[in-house]
């Protein structure tokens, strides 16, 4: 069985390095023969997929087959590990994610050159950009990670396990979405690398590339939501994000994908920035790479060690390498970049994109130092410093908060110019909306002056609120136009005004979504936490909640051992829920970890719904009572709640737009009208 | 929503001093410059200035002392989160819930010790800087070339902005390409109707 993945990586290496080479051949001449010999490597390009799918295959099969000749499967599975996990060991360790990424790339590549009739010239040159970035892959995985080497000496029975934090099912999709995203942007950056060699006329590639980034953006933006939620209901301490450096290798190219897919707007309506739009997407492609070299390299520590080693120099090299290509191209081609329209004022949209790419890079930047300044610190003064959440909470929030203004204001700025009479007709109503949500947490007892984490929320709070009203404000004023002439009712109105033009109308249902995630994140500084050692009948208080220990028990099965606390859940005296936090052992790993459970208060609270979380940490060796830790933490669940409506939000945006069928008849007909949609 | 915000109420010093002592509010207020009391000699620009700033100044003393005095919890939560657990897990140390975790156990139990003892925070940090080594602080220190982290972002965010404003005005003040003959753009109230007009259509 390895013999056979190693020939199929050997085999995916060569195709992927003839699809590069006679690609990158057949560019240079435009008669038959480099046509044909361009149709070959875009054969062997589809070919290389083929070859990748049958080597992850034999990689997964090798896992249910519990094969512990292959050292990989050894060292993350054993025979006990559930089937679900044990598709998981492909992405769990280092060879078999540098496997999958392969696989991914081969994937979109497959998909890319079947589709390749669009434009052919233009695809040629992405085509032999990808089958560059595959090459790099498989050099690694042929020759430095080797996903199906073999174990030395005698054949052990059974493996040593898969990572306990991993045996979760997220953990199953978590990975998967996360590089679907990271190795998605290689399409948008490979069309914007192709269209820069070639002097490519007009916007076409961003047209091509618009549905491959939002959809690589959504991929994304879920991996990095899903690590999130797992971090929360696994790790038990209580959050989501610890501003971990792996983590933040997920959100840069995030933040910079997020500036691209704003700013290309402004070169499709108004042929600018367009540059900008190259340094855009060839920064996010680079530090999807850069995260991929954190995640591995092991130069930066992380939680996430299981996957460090040494072939960080690999990517290190394939960095700058890329860097120094794209700086080329992009200063050679200057001239063809240049703007096609000015700005006429200050208050437009146009200014608007311009000032949300500055602080989506500021807050990237920001995540990019603090990631680096502890290896920058050791160069000049001998010591490391951690820089820890403390840091980014400090100086990425407020810059995060500016950029929620400008969510708000941005979608109420015209292009080219707005008045300052349109603009407080727009902002008026959604300005006093918010400053009352702002006035209600003060009222309700939130003093942000008490505490600078106050501060933040109330902004938070208002900030989001205005975001949400400016949103709700644009679909009842395009409504109501609509249902004024075609005589609908106000919500089938705003749903054909949603139809006509979904990429404008899906964004501010992302707009919406982030708004309710910037609420989720907001209940942090109201978190609380008690921690006691349970009997049976003791009991926590925690808010309004009581907690009573029912019982403590423990269990057997083949993969691990467990034991629980049986915590009923009371409010105003009364019986809510009953919990079951629990903790693991991992036989063949010989690794403890603990199973949190979450309850979110949703029937009880509603709008300011609450987890209540627990935590079964551990025995007291003495009198051999759990030690239970309760956190309750308000306003989570409105963080996945955002998630789902961004993703909403962004198939929304993908749908084409309804256009209304215009049948034609012979009529005598003087004048003719021109109508348009706006965006 | 529910937490510390509820049960903490900040006292406006101002007006507790006013409220037991009626007799020398008075005095109180003409000192801030917020009374009555006029000085013959400043020009009422100056005394306004002097006024703003005044009151700035008690805002902002007002706001740098509440809650200094702090309860043994309110500190041990801020200490506890200043600093990293150093078992290797990378979090911080209130949030280090590695079961059976020496390090985090050991370390609570040494910030306890010495905000009981009655140290202030500098103190207990660099105690633990001196036991554990600076990367047992989860941020860097506001002093030496540390001091750089904090304030290259917003560098970058100022230099950003000025480069965006130059981008704009530059944009802004590029000539507009030779029309036609016979070619004339609408300008000022012309243009602005046009708009509107053109906006109203295409709303739909």
């Amino acid at each position: 069985m390895a013999q056979i993945g190693s020939f199929a990586l050997l085999l995916a290496l060569g195709l992927s390095a003839y699809s590069f080479g006679a690609g990158l051949l057949s560019l240079f001449g435009r008669d038959a023969a480099s046509a044909r010999l361009g149709e070959t490597a875009r054969r062997a390009g589809i070919a290389t997929f083929i070859v990748v799918a049958l080597a992850s295959f034999i990689l997964v099969s090798a896992a249910f087959a519990d094969d512990f000749s292959i050292a990989y499967i050894y060292h993350h599975s054993n025979r006990e590990l559930p089937a679900a996990y044990k598709f998981a060991v492909l992405w769990s360790g280092q060879e078999g994610s540098l496997l999958f990424w392969s696989l991914l790339l081969a994937g979109y590549g497959f998909v890319l050159r079947l589709r390749y009739k669009t434009d052919q010239r233009l695809f040629a040159y992405a085509s032999v950009i990808i089958a560059a970035v595959q090459v790099f892959f498989l050099l690694i995985l042929n020759f430095a990670a080797h996903p199906f080497a073999i174990e030395r000496g005698v054949l052990p029975p059974d493996g040593t396990g898969l990572n306990p934090l991993l045996q979760y099912p997220e953990m199953v999709i978590h990975p998967p979405m996360l590089y679907l995203g990271y190795v998605g942007f290689t399409i948008p950056f490979a069309f914007a690398l192709g269209a820069l060699i070639m002097h490519y006329p007009g916007e076409k590639w961003i047209h091509i590339t618009r549905r491959w980034t939002m959809v690589t953006w959504c991929f994304l933006t879920v991996g990095i939501f899903l690590g999130a939620h797992w971090a929360y209901a696994v790790l038990g301490w209580g959050g989501y994000w610890g501003w971990d450096p792996v983590e933040n290798a997920s959100l840069m190219p995030w933040l910079t994908g997020t500036a691209f897919l704003h700013s290309v707007i402004m070169q499709e309506k108004r042929g600018m920035l367009k540059v900008w739009n190259m340094v855009l997407i060839f920064a996010t492609f680079l530090l999807s790479m850069l995260g991929t070299f954190l995640t591995r390299s092991g130069v930066i520590s992380s939680v996430h060690a299981f996957a460090q080693s040494s072939i960080g120099t690999w990517f290190i090299v394939f960095i700058a390498l890329t860097t120094a290509v794209c700086v080329f191209f992009l200063v050679k081609n200057l001239s063809y970049l240049k703007s096609e329209h000015k700005l006429e004022s200050l208050v437009s949209r146009e200014s608007s994109f311009l000032f949300n790419n500055l602080l989506l890079l500021v807050v990237c930047f920001t995540v990019l130092w603090g990631t680096f300044f502890p290896i920058l610190s050791e160069w000049v003064q001998g010591h490391k410093v951690t820089v820890g959440p403390p840091f980014f909470n400090r100086v990425a929030v407020p810059v995060a908060l500016l950029l929620m203004l400008l969510t708000a204001v941005g979608p109420l700025l015209a292009w080219r110019k707005t008045s300052l009479e349109s603009l407080k007709r727009n902002f008026l109503y959604p300005a006093i909306g918010s400053v009352a949500v702002g006035l209600m947490m003060i009222l309700f007892g939130v003093r942000p002056w008490e505490d600078p984490s106050y501060f933040y929320a109330v902004m938070a709070a208002v900030l989001s609120a205005l975001v949400i009203f400016t949103v709700i404000s644009e679909f009842v004023r395009g409504g109501r136009v609509i249902a004024g002439k075609s005589g609908q009712n106000i919500f089938a109105a705003m749903l054909l005004l949603c139809r006509r033009n979904t990429r404008r109308y899906g964004g501010y249902i992302v707009h919406f979504g982030v708004a309710l995630v910037i609420i989720g994140l907001l209940g942090q500084p109201f978190n609380k936490e008690v921690e006691k050692e349970m009997a049976f009948g003791d009991k926590i208080n925690i808010g309004p909640y009581t907690l009573v220990c029912q019982s403590y028990t423990q269990d057997d099965n083949p993969n691990y051992a467990n034991e629980w606390a049986i915590i009923n859940v009371y409010r105003g005296g009364k019986l809510i829920t009953t919990m079951y936090p629990e903790r693991r052992f991992y036989k063949a790993s010989g690794q403890p970890q603990t199973i949190p459970r979450i309850y979110p208060s949703f029937r009880q609270d509603l709008f300011l719904v609450s987890d209540v979380y627990l935590v079964y940490e551990g025995k007291n060796d003495t009198t051999g009572r759990p030690i239970i830790k309760a956190h309750l933490n308000p306003l989570v669940p409105w963080i996945w709640i955002g998630l789902i409506i961004m993703v909403f939000g962004t198939v929304v945006a993908l749908v084409p737009n309804y256009v209304p069928v215009v049948v034609t008849v012979s009529a005598p007909v003087r004048e003719t009208a021109h109508a348009g949609a706006g965006d | 929503m529910q937490g510390r915000g509820t049960d903490m109420k900040v006292p406006n010093p101002f007006r507790t001093y006013a409220r037991c002592h009626p007799e020398r509010s008075q005095t109180v207020r003409e000192a801030n410059g917020l009374g009555e009391s006029r000085d013959p000699y400043s020009r009422p620009s100056t005394r306004s200035l002097r006024r703003y700033l005044q009151a700035a100044a008690l805002t902002a003393a007002v706001f740098l002392f509440m809650g200094a005095g702090g309860n043994t919890d309110a500190r041990f939560k801020d200490l506890g989160h200043r600093m990293m657990c150093t078992c290797g897990c990378g979090q911080v140390l209130l949030e280090c819930n590695h079961i059976g975790c020496k390090s985090s156990d050991k370390m609570r139990d040494q910030l306890m010790a010495a905000i009981d003892k009655g140290d202030n925070d500098d103190l207990i940090l660099q105690g633990f800087v001196q036991e554990y080594g600076p990367t047992v602080i989860a941020a860097p220190t506001a002093t030496g070339f540390n001091r750089v982290a904090w304030i290259m972002p917003f560098v970058v965010l100022a230099l950003g902005i000025a480069f965006a404003v130059h981008i704009v005005r530059s944009w802004k003040n590029r000539p507009t390409p030779a029309l036609a003959d016979g070619i004339t753009i609408p300008r000022g109230p012309e243009l602005d109707e046009l708009r509107a007009q053109a906006r109203k259509e295409t709303e739909q």
